[in-house]
């Protein structure tokens, strides 16, 4: 027999005794998180006022920019207080268009790139799949966000949004997920939450444990 | 000989009195209350939430053989290998022999206390491969050579000197004992690893049954990064921990945050279905999947105490433990610390060798109070109590309740003995501090209250 049936066999044998359901049989619905889950407000504006405060307790930036002059206003801005070298970007309407705009050497990752490149990159600018208001959480995927590193690797990790992108809640960004990429899930799907941050020593907060130290929002 | 019983009963009786340790985790613990009190308060209703979660965890395990038989072949037909291992010597056998055809040297981790399970890393080292850590914790107390400390903060039994000091000592380079700048020293570390590293090794918090996903919760990134530069990934997984939808997550990702370090969600919560799929950047080339076994099947036949395996390792029960808090982390001696780990030790290594940690509780039940998942602990022990004395009665124990039984059940013997009690207590004035004092075990760390002048019956006689 092989380990993989050994092991289900004993699953089984396990699972013939009866366990008590202390707290209720059947599976809840998925539609009952909603009902205990933390409150997001109603309108598009309270969402995103909730989305903006959520950014910056995480000490991320977020930005609504008027049209696509305010955004190359703004990631130009960021070039030149950062001094960026090099930028890394993803084959994307937005992203894309932007981070060439900004006129220095940019590698772009779809086709597959060298790792040690993508290291020595001041930032990576992406797409996401969608803003999450209830967590100031964006999400991005290998499919539609350039892949696992571009949006990890970098020490700045620029984000341009649509404000359509933006889901009231955790539910509402699964649901999307699964309707977006129910026939072809992507291999990695992330839910980035503020710039990496570690409390290992004596629990004090130190931003950019590994991935970026900066995390900068700007949305459409 | 040391036994892991004596080996708890030395370390708690050296760690219990440190003051300085007390000051550590008292000041870590004191930190993380105050930001899970105020999480618990943003959910719309947070026992209705554990509610659902225990719920969904007792449906998943229950239906365990459907769970991973769905996950395990989604997860095949989109280029993943899934291997089974029944116990900890098969998982070695299955790693190791994943990273001698893919001719490894050096191997990056992210946190995975399967790993610390099966001892994994030791075999590694032993078959000459360079493995290193990613989380920062982890890598603090694989410096030092210590195991972790706790399930979700590895490092917090020690001071911004002690790291400094271990950073300057095995790396030699500590500029300060900020921890800002500790830290950058492992981000440059870590970097260069990530980039030479030929085989990635993860854990896992969830598997979603119904997509084929591991989903891994993490602050840092360094899993994140494990999971993307090098060409070989594998994830070592417990057969439990399934969940059957993805939308559970919406559920369980801010609840295992709130509970573990008091967040509302931590910074990177990520879900792998499989290798680099066709029209992605980037990614590995092959991805492994280890279930492991482990005992955890024996701890599912145990009806009663099935519900452990719902654990999602948030660490919340060792935070509120008051056992915990005063003989630390390392005293276990175990994988998994606390409360949930002084229950299922007993089944994963075996009841005569760990039954000793079921009396590692006061039982007052804090543990099953903040389980979030309803996990019913206290009561856990004491079934492990009586498990094990119905497998192996101790014979002192047998003779002390003989003698009490019969004393308990006569009102005329009960009260002469508490009249003899009274007697002695005046006696025990002679003895007092030395080791002659038979509550001596007692009365090292403790004052011994004195007995009242007169019993209750007695009193009550008087007033009529």
């Amino acid at each position: 027999m092989s380990e993989r049936e050994n092991i289900f066999t004993r699953i089984r044998e396990a699972l013939s005794v009866e366990a008590h359901a202390h707290h209720g049989a059947g599976l809840p619905s998925t539609s009952d998180h909603r009902r205990v889950m933390p409150p997001v407000g109603l309108t598009m504006d309270e969402r995103f006022a909730l989305f903006a405060k959520n950014a910056s307790d995480l000490r991320a930036t977020f930005k609504l920019v008027k049209d696509a002059v305010e955004l190359t206003a703004e990631l130009r801005a960021l070039r030149d207080t950062e001094k960026w070298q090099r930028v890394a970007t993803h084959k994307s309407p937005l992203a894309q268009t932007h981070a060439i705009g900004l006129g220095l050497p940019t590698l772009v990752t779809d086709a597959g790139y060298d790792k040690h490149e993508l290291e020595q990159c001041d930032v990576g600018i992406s797409e996401c799949d969608a803003l999450v208001a209830q967590t100031g959480t964006i999400v991005v995927t290998s499919q539609t966000g350039g892949g696992r590193a571009l949006s990890c690797l970098p020490p700045h990790h620029v984000v341009i949004a649509r404000r359509e992108q933006l889901v009231a809640d955790l539910p509402a960004a699964f649901a999307f997920i699964r309707q977006k990429h129910d026939a072809n899930y992507p291999s990695m799907i992330s839910f980035i939450t503020g710039p990496s941050r570690t409390g290992d020593i004596e629990r004090i907060l130190v931003l950019g444990a590994h991935g970026p130290k900066k995390l900068t929002i700007l949305c459409l | 000989m040391s036994t892991p019983a004596t080996q708890f009963n030395e370390d708690a009786r050296r760690v219990a009195p440190d003051l300085r340790h007390r000051g550590i985790i008292q000041t870590a613990m004191g930190k993380y209350e105050v930001v899970r009190d105020q999480r618990k308060l943003w959910f719309q209703d947070w026992q209705g939430a554990r509610n659902l979660a225990a719920r969904t965890k007792f449906e998943a395990v229950n239906h365990l053989d459907q769970h991973l038989d769905q996950f395990a072949r989604l997860l095949e037909s989109r280029g993943t290998k899934v291997h089974w291992a029944s116990n900890a010597q098969q998982g070695r056998d299955i790693i190791l022999g994943i990273l001698r055809e893919k001719g490894a040297k050096v191997i990056v981790k992210s946190k995975a206390m399967t790993s610390e399970e099966i001892h994994l890393n030791n075999a590694m080292e032993h078959a000459g491969y360079e493995v290193v850590e990613s989380d920062l914790g982890e890598f603090i107390v694989q410096l030092r050579q210590e195991p972790p400390y706790h399930l979700v903060f590895p490092a917090m039994h020690l001071t911004r000197g002690e790291i400094r000091q271990t950073f300057q000592e095995k790396l030699n380079d500590a500029p300060s004992d900020e921890p800002e700048d500790l830290t950058m020293v492992a981000r440059r570390v870590m970097r260069q690893k990530y980039l030479q590293a030929d085989v990635g090794i993860t854990g896992a918090n969830f598997c979603i049954a119904e997509t084929g996903m591991i989903s891994i919760t993490e602050n840092e990134g360094n899993a994140r990064l494990t999971a993307a530069l090098p060409k070989t990934m594998i994830t070592l997984v417990g057969i439990e921990k399934v969940l059957p939808r993805l939308e559970d997550l919406a559920l369980f990702l801010p609840m295992l945050a709130v509970m573990g370090t008091g967040q509302a969600l931590t910074c990177y919560n990520t879900m792998y279905g499989g290798p680099r799929q066709p029209g992605e950047a980037d990614g590995p080339e092959e991805y492994h999947v280890v279930l492991l076994d482990n005992h955890r099947t024996a701890l599912l036949a145990d009806a009663e105490q099935r519900d452990a395996l719902g654990c999602i390792r948030c660490g919340a029960c060792l935070n509120v433990c008051p056992i915990f808090r005063n003989v630390g982390g390392h005293t276990y001696g175990t994988v998994y610390g606390g409360p949930i780990g002084s229950v299922i030790t007993p089944h994963l290594r075996g009841l005569t060798q760990w039954k000793h940690l079921s009396e590692a509780s006061s039982l007052c039940g804090a543990c099953t109070e903040t389980c979030p998942v309803k996990i019913d602990l206290h009561h856990h022990l004491l079934q492990n109590r009586r498990n094990a004395s119905q497998q192996k009665p101790s014979w002192w124990q047998k003779l002390v309740f003989k003698i009490f039984a019969p004393i308990a059940n006569q009102p005329g013997l009960w009260s002469l003995t508490t009249k003899f009690g009274r007697f002695g207590m005046k006696l025990r004035g002679l003895v007092n501090g030395t080791v002659l004092d038979p509550a001596h075990s007692w009365t090292k760390t403790r004052d011994l209250p004195p007995m009242a002048k007169q019993s209750f019956k007695e009193w009550w006689k008087e007033q009529k």
